[in-house]
């Protein structure tokens, strides 16, 4: 058994077969593997007795349960209004500089991803933005560039 | 338990319905017409193409009619200048994002979405066409369904089709807002994922989104050309719909002039699957009777019961999909139409003194799946491809009206003989059950030398729309050679829709049921209700199709397939005796397992 099968079989014991089961089963692999490979979908499909169109249907749903390769850390910038208002154009244009991607790619490394996100709930401290599950408000396009150096940004 | 009545008025009319009834179905009962997309009387309500808006006095915001449950003192208006407006609206912003190429498109007179835009007299770009140049490259890859998402309004018919109906689940919607997509898993070509090929999909989809692979030029060049001698068999469900494309009511049958417009059209012969699919009873029916041996009487456990039958290319490759350990159940025979197309190219051949290889078989069917299966690579049991192409019956009606041929006014004709004889038994095929009462017809007589103990031979328990149904027969009295079976309560399940199906495989699976003989077809109805009939379908029209089917049955002169004369003298003649050597070799096959996901 592959880890991912590994892990999904863990999932399954932890949550269960039925078909409301299988929401807690994806968040569990993106939170492990930060995205649904096609064998991961295949495996909750078998696991489940669903369809693997029925797992990638709900899996593409969800922003957050991403169903292409991410890396180890995944940056998403808030995009809506609030934060647009509070700038978020320059924390996106400082991580894309330092990262040296734009938004949507990921680095040679898989150490990072670029995203942007719709709304946090941190309207009232924005511009937003969000590592992993860490929440960081009111950052600047430098505070923004530090934090990357806290997930083991190279230099 | 007597259910409440609603009071109500739509459009001022008072009128009590039972509680749960949704607007739309209550002002049905009055005739007003209220547009529909999404929503399809084999399918779940969906309520998100929002064409069926009414205004309900008092509330805020629009109802969409199929989806809102009447209640007492409702006044509804289904036609005020609020409901007309936003309707228009909502087509023209359905059109915003659809490919209107009409003129371009295989379903341009058939459209639903087309009807209402003329219906409504939509403005000329209210809204600005949004739709992405990516979109509009359409998946060939399924030798059976296109799939065009330039042309889908995602009303999920199809995504409640397979799933519903079908149990397939192969199409799924992806991404959401206005990324929203019908998709299959991780947007894969249709060949490569597990996808049937019923056609389901397509007799539901309101728009050009998903059509069937067209032949129809490939069968002209056949026809055209001098050197070639072609073929036609037309399969037992497309007599009695066919008029439906040509302006006649469902459950009109039209045998006669179906077979008078192939001869115009310039086939060489005019022949019938009807014939093969009493021969598939004799080789079907055999091998049933060898298996029943072989577990009663030699206890030999590589031999699986309950037998299932194979007619069926979309429950077949249901199967290979999803239950590959049960292929073992599955009957060799081959469909009748690929029978048909081994015996056109090696008996027949002979017969008419054709090269094999100067014959082009064309099969009309009312099924997408017979053309995935004529391409199968176990199909070329003659030395050639047996079947060289599958037509569905909407695309001979479009022959029909391609060649100017003035239907109604035909003279009906025969089928030309030989491989033109049938019997009753081998028209009923085209519904659901009636394998199974034609098999029983002639399985029962051979083992006890009587008739089946059915009044007029038909054997109602197994007729029917109901999606699971099972009978028993006692054989009693039997022939000396078939002492074995002499008490012996014959256990026989049908189920037709592939859910269906798979309700009754997962009992068998799982050891609850005693059947030794189960049919299944993969389309609700059976191939009656194919994913190759005119379209729309719903349960009222497979009924009147059934009706004409077993119409048609009660006024054969021959009603068994062992008495049809042509299968005999196939047997003395070339076969020798059914499940025999060549037989084995030209009418049966075998099957694979594929991918379960």
């Amino acid at each position: 058994m592959s880890t991912t099968e590994v892990l999904i079989s863990e999932l399954v014991e932890l949550h269960g077969r039925t078909r409301n089961s299988l929401m807690p089963i994806l968040q569990g692999v993106v939170q492990q593997e930060k995205y649904l490979s096609e064998d991961a979908m295949i495996t909750v499909a078998r696991e489940l007795n669903i369809s693997a169109a029925d797992v990638f249907g709900t899996a593409s749903f969800y922003t957050f349960l991403d169903t292409i390769p991410r890396g180890k850390n995944v940056v998403r910038v808030c995009k809506t209004i609030s934060c647009h208002m509070k700038n978020k154009e320059a924390i996106i244009r400082a991580l894309e500089d330092t990262l040296k991607i734009k938004v949507g790619e990921t680095t040679h490394d898989k150490q990072f991803t670029l995203l942007t996100a719709n709304c946090l709930g941190w309207c009232h401290k924005g511009p937003v933005m969000l590592v992993n599950d860490e929440v960081y408000p009111e950052v600047t396009p430098e505070t923004a560039v530090e934090i990357l150096n806290k997930y083991g940004r190279s230099k | 338990m007597s259910k409440y009545m609603v009071n109500l008025k739509i459009n001022n009319v008072p009128l009590a319905v039972e509680e749960g009834t949704t607007i739309l179905e209550a002002a049905k009962t009055l005739n007003f017409k209220i547009p529909t997309l999404c929503n399809h009387p084999d399918l779940t309500v969906a309520g998100n193409c929002r064409v069926c808006v009414v205004e309900v006095k008092g509330a805020r915001l629009l109802s969409a009619s199929c989806a809102t449950p009447v209640s007492e003192g409702m006044e509804v208006f289904t036609n005020s200048e609020k409901v007309r407006t936003s309707r228009k609206h909502i087509v023209e912003l359905l059109l915003s994002e659809h490919n209107s190429d009409c003129t371009k498109c295989k379903k341009n007179g058939n459209c639903e979405l087309q009807s209402l835009a003329l219906e409504y007299r939509v403005g000329d770009h209210t809204f600005l066409s949004v739709l992405k140049p990516k979109d509009l490259l359409p998946d060939l890859s399924s030798p059976s369904i296109v799939r065009d998402n330039s042309k889908c309004i995602r009303c999920q018919r199809c995504v409640r089709t397979c799933t519903e109906l079908q149990g397939v689940n192969a199409l799924c919607v992806a991404y959401k807002g206005d990324h929203q997509t019908i998709s299959t898993f991780m947007n894969k070509p249709m060949n490569e994922v597990v996808c049937t090929n019923c056609g389901q999909c397509i007799n539901r989809c309101p728009t050009g989104a998903l059509t069937e692979k067209n032949s129809v030029d490939f069968v002209w060049d056949a026809l055209y050309n001098q050197n070639k001698f072609v073929v036609v068999q037309t399969a037992p469900a497309v007599r009695i719909a066919l008029g439906e494309e040509l302006g006649y009511d469902p459950g009109e049958r039209v045998t006669g002039k179906m077979v008078a417009a192939l001869r115009k059209i310039g086939f060489n012969k005019v022949l019938d699957t009807d014939f093969t699919a009493d021969l598939t009873i004799l080789e079907e029916g055999f091998e049933l009777l060898n298996r029943l041996k072989s577990v009663l009487v030699d206890q030999d456990e590589t031999v699986k019961l309950p037998m299932m039958t194979s007619c069926s290319p979309g429950w077949i490759k249901f199967i290979e999909h999803i239950y590959p350990e049960m292929l073992g159940n599955l009957s060799t025979c081959k469909s009748p139409q690929q029978m048909f197309g081994a015996l056109a190219k090696t008996y027949y051949a002979e017969k008419v003194n054709v090269k094999a290889q100067d014959m082009i078989v064309v099969s009309i069917m009312p099924c997408t799946a017979k053309k995935f299966e004529c391409d199968r690579p176990e199909m070329r049991d003659s030395g050639f491809k047996d079947v060289d192409f599958v037509l569905t019956t909407r695309e001979l009606a479009l022959m029909i009206k391609q060649a100017g041929i003035d239907f109604r006014s035909l003279e009906p004709e025969a089928y030309d003989s030989i491989l033109g004889e049938s019997t009753g038994a081998g028209v009923i095929f085209g519904a659901t059950g009636g394998v199974m009462e034609a098999a029983l017809r002639t399985a029962y007589e051979v083992v006890t030398g009587r008739e089946v103990p059915f009044t007029n031979l038909e054997i109602k328990p197994v007729r029917g729309m109901e999606g699971v149904k099972e009978a028993s027969i006692k054989i009693k009295n039997v022939k000396p050679e078939f002492a074995h079976l002499e008490g012996v309560e014959l256990n026989v399940a049908v189920a037709h829709g592939l859910s269906n199906a798979r309700k009754v495989m997962d009992d068998v699976r799982d050891g609850k049921t005693n059947y030794h003989f189960i049919e299944v077809m993969g389309c609700p109805g059976g191939c009656l209700g194919g994913g190759g009939q005119p379209i729309p379908t719903s349960e009222e029209i497979r009924k009147k199709r059934a009706e004409a089917i077993y119409d048609e049955d009660h006024n054969m002169k021959l009603r068994k397939s062992h008495e049809n004369p042509e299968v005999t003298a196939l047997y003395e003649e070339f076969l020798g005796v059914p499940n025999g050597h060549k037989s084995h070799d030209l009418l049966h096959t075998h099957y694979k397992a594929r991918i379960r996901y």
